[in-house]
């Protein structure tokens, strides 16, 4: 591709030539992110140092007509960071500063390629940032930002979303915006968390920290079963208690978890409670009683206290583990992410035991059970033939079920090419065009992340600047309306 | 002659945006009409939408603390329904005379109160929202559930848009407890910069305040500090232990605070004077305080969030903003049609920014139906 080998060696004048990889071998760890079985290789991956060099790099794509993937740390587990084949992928991991930590007004200012941890150490010990995904040692913020990623922490402190402050944008043709959350105008700093690199690339991220809170207290309850323990946690919300984290894992995960880490959970228990309740002392020991009453009233029994940070680190240890241990007990397994309306738990894990039976496959649940996100694991065994296809369509039904208790087909994991097909059973033609509207307005040429969270390809009607024939258009898969 | 519109469902309010964009007659979206005097003094609309028949609570639904609000429900209507199951919407803005403002206009202009504080603005609080547009469409973003990513956040896009996209037809909101109690605590001080050293000292303590507020008038300022939850008092009398240690005068804990905060509140609104809405960042408070007391004027305000309310004078308008070159905003939120007129209300720079603007409103809206005229850059 004549156009792409001047396009590859703008991109070597740019970052220098060691910054530019187009040999397949270098590529191959960039074909993926966290959903190994969506691959891609790209034209070529760039990894430039400094937002300037982020900028030039999207407007020598603009000029060549070339789209690009934005990619963090590729932890991703929707495919939001999967190459195009004729386009640019541009890695943002060099970009790794600290530029500011102003705590007189609990800020920081970073650039994208930080991870999610090195955010928290930075404002240590006085403050922290709330928002902690498990992969919060390697995820970047830069791709919390695009996913709006949550943690077992945001039941009471919020998304993402609600500790961002500001950022510095690269459009797709190379034009930079600043976005404040204080500024005059719409809400584009609100409208670009979440939207999975399609709307352009973060090159500086202000965000807000907030102070550590002076005691921490963590308990665990063994229940009989799931129903127990959503009773449970629907009696201490409805006590008017807000706890720091509050998660769920069902006797599969227990059992999992508990062979991978020997952290002592239960293995006679059918659900397994964490409540985790932080704030000012006073107030968290009256809270902190009331919330073990509650979960003895609701059945459950052998309720422990950590009463140190190593027994909390070891409550703790099994549930960032549940992912992992699974393949304990299963050879491969789907992480599904989708939301309920909270009360609505009874019902949906029934659906999900019927479902599980229908296609006589093993499903697992961990929950953010606050927020009604629930991740079940459906664990199958690919040397079963026929049994990936129907792993893949219990995932499927699951979402469903989620949907019909009026809930959504992804709480965290963001919608990628794994759940674009999916978006049509939860919005009309009519969202969709209105989620088009906004696309268009940043994106008018489909330069940035094309292919992804939109179920069909559709093109821009007014599109200003130089014309130029999108890749979609040459490949025949859309047209220009 | 404005023509006035009532529309009772999405599709019909959707109809008449439609309508008036094909005949190229220019749509103003109303509510409880306590804020119609905010922005840029437009010209008058060929037709006005009001929301006053979309007036349904469509779900409460207490268990998942959520609810789904049509956008003429009075905001009041809407927190005795869920105070009678002891919870709220933590959005506390001044609801105006007769208590009228209904909950789409306190969302089309991003209103809120002290409670931001703690709860984050409204922007924070709606998880959903179903938009009539000037094409005839109706379309949802956002879903019932407070956790969810996806599609793109258009909640957040409406929020605070000032009804230049398109008529909010209802929004879904995440609730909280409402404390069962609370108490504040108070202190005084003529100095701006106490008042400020005072406020970063409690926002940077482990208290988990529901509000933090500022007030000052007449060379004399005052810093308020609100507990609730479990152990209101405590956390209260931890808070007044600060302020005395921060040198702030006749430091006092009452635990009957309404009358505190409907001051602070009211501070909010300007009845035939005008108010501008400033941000900075928190620690240019004291410049704030500073800049508000040599213009005369008076000032409410989130001292932990840099989000100040200055009432004064008309005239004193443009040396207020002279006086304040750095803020991230001033925002001419209220005021006479002639001060609206002669200045611009938003002061958006010109830039990048406000260009991405522009073709977001072009592409929601692309006859310029909606409220015309009355945003930033003219939008
Ligand atoms: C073991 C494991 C546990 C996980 N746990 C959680 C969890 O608890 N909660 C949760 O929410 N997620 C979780 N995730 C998912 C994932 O870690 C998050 O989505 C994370 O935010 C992705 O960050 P990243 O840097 O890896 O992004 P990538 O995977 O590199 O990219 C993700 C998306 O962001 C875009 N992007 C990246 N950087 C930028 C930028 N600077 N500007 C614009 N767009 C950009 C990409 O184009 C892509 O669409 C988990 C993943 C794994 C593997």
């Amino acid at each position: 591709m004549e156009n792409g080998a001047a396009l590859i060696s703008r991109l070597r004048a740019i970052c220098g030539a060691e910054h530019v990889l187009t040999h397949p071998d270098a590529l191959a760890p960039y074909r993926s992110d966290g959903l190994a079985h969506y691959r891609q290789t790209p034209l070529a991956a760039v990894l430039p140092a400094t937002g300037e060099q982020v900028r030039e790099v999207v407007r020598a794509c603009f000029m060549a007509g070339v789209p690009w993937v934005a990619r963090g740390s590729g932890t991703g587990l929707s495919g939001g960071a999967l190459p195009i084949a004729e386009g640019v992928l541009i890695v943002l991991a060099r970009l790794r500063r600290i530029l500011a930590v102003r705590l007189d007004d609990a800020r920081v200012v970073v650039e994208p390629g930080v991870t999610n941890l090195a955010i928290s150490r930075a404002v240590a010990p006085t403050h922290f940032y709330p928002p902690d995904p498990s992969s919060q040692v390697v995820c970047s913020i830069g791709g919390n930002i695009a996913e709006n990623s949550g943690g077992a922490h945001c039941f009471k402190y919020g998304f993402t979303t609600n500790y961002v402050a500001g950022l510095e944008v690269v459009l797709s043709d190379g034009t930079v915006v600043e976005l404040h959350r204080d500024a005059p105008g719409y809400d584009l700093l609100g409208t670009f968390v979440g939207s999975e690199g399609t709307l352009g690339v973060a090159t500086k991220i202000e965000l807000r920290v907030v102070p550590v809170p002076e005691t921490v207290r963590t308990a665990l309850a063994f229940f009989e079963d799931t129903g127990a323990a959503g009773e449970a946690v629907t009696a201490i919300v409805s006590a008017g208690i807000v706890p720091a984290a509050i998660e769920m894992m069902d006797r599969l995960s227990i059992r999992a978890t508990e062979q991978a880490t020997g952290a002592g959970y239960r293995l006679d228990a059918g659900a397994a409670l964490i409540v985790e309740l932080d704030g000012p002392e006073e107030e968290c020991a009256a809270r902190f009683e009331h919330v073990r009453a509650l979960c003895r009233d609701a059945g459950g029994r052998d309720i422990r206290v950590a009463s140190s940070e190593s027994e909390r680190a070891l409550i703790w240890k099994a549930r960032k583990a549940a992912f992992a241990a699974m393949g304990r007990v299963a050879p491969a397994y789907f992480v599904q992410d989708g939301v309920i309306p909270r009360t609505r738990l009874p019902e949906v894990l029934r659906r999900i035991d019927e479902l599980a039976a229908e296609h006589g496959l093993q499903v697992a649940n961990v929950f953010h059970a606050g927020d009604g996100n629930l991740h079940p694991l459906i664990c199958y065994d690919a040397a079963n033939p026929g049994e990936p296809e129907r792993a893949e369509e219990l995932a499927n039904l699951i979402l469903r079920a989620c949907l019909d208790q009026g809930g959504s087909i992804t709480g965290e994991h963001g919608v990628g090419v794994d759940k674009k097909s999916q978006m049509p059973a939860m919005f009309s033609e009519q969202d969709l065009d209105g989620f088009h509207r906004l696309r268009c307005a940043f994106d008018p040429h489909g330069l940035a992340n094309p292919g992804k969270v939109m179920p069909t390809p559709r093109l821009c009607g007014e599109v200003p600047g130089p014309y130029r024939e999108h890749p979609l258009e040459r490949a025949g898969v859309a047209a220009r309306l | 002659m404005t023509e006035v519109a009532r529309p009772q469902t999405a599709q019909a309010t959707a109809a008449v945006l439609a309508q008036a964009a094909a005949g190229g007659r220019s749509v103003r979206i109303v509510g409880g009409g306590t804020k119609q005097a905010w922005g840029a003094a437009a010209s008058e609309p060929a037709v006005t939408l009001e929301t006053g028949r979309l007036d349904r609570i469509l779900e409460h639904n207490a268990g998942d603390l959520t609810a789904v609000l049509e956008a003429g429900v009075p905001l009041a209507r809407a927190q005795a329904a869920f105070a009678s199951t002891g919870q709220m919407l933590a959005l506390d803005p001044p609801l105006g005379d007769d208590q009228a403002a209904t909950i789409g206009g306190v969302i089309a202009t991003a209103d809120s109160g002290p409670l931001r504080h703690r709860y984050g603005g409204p922007r924070d609080l709606v998880i959903g929202i179903t938009v009539a547009l000037s094409d005839g469409t109706v379309a949802r973003a956002g879903g019932k559930v407070i956790k969810n990513v996806a599609g793109y956040d258009l909640a957040k896009l409406f929020t605070g848009s000032f009804g230049t996209l398109g008529a909010i037809v209802s929004v879904n909101v995440r609730l909280h407890p409402r404390p069962h109690a609370s108490a504040t605590a108070s202190g005084a001080s003529a100095d701006p910069a106490l008042l400020a050293t005072a406020a970063r000292a409690l926002a940077a303590a482990p208290l988990e305040l529901e509000a933090l507020d500022v007030a000052w008038r007449d060379g004399w300022g005052a810093l308020l500090a609100r507990a609730g939850g479990a152990r209101p008092e405590h956390q209260a009398r931890r808070a007044a232990a600060l302020l005395r240690e921060e040198g702030l005068e006749r430091v006092d804990v009452t635990s009957e605070d309404a009358p505190l905060w409907e001051r602070q509140r009211a501070g909010q609104r300007s009845p035939g004077r005008a108010l501008v809405r400033v941000a900075t960042t928190p620690s240019a408070l004291a410049e704030v305080l500073r800049a508000a007391g040599d213009c005369g004027a008076a000032v409410v305000g989130r001292a932990a969030l840099g989000t100040s309310y200055v009432e004064l004078d008309p005239d004193a308008v443009a040396a207020l903003r002279e006086r304040l070159p750095n803020v991230r905003a001033a925002v001419l939120l209220d005021g006479p049609v002639a001060l609206r007129r002669a200045q611009d209300p938003w002061e958006a720079p010109e830039g990048p920014a406000l260009e991405l603007m522009r073709r977001v409103k072009r592409s929601f809206d692309p006859a310029g139906t909606c409220n015309p005229g009355s945003f930033v850059g003219g939008i």
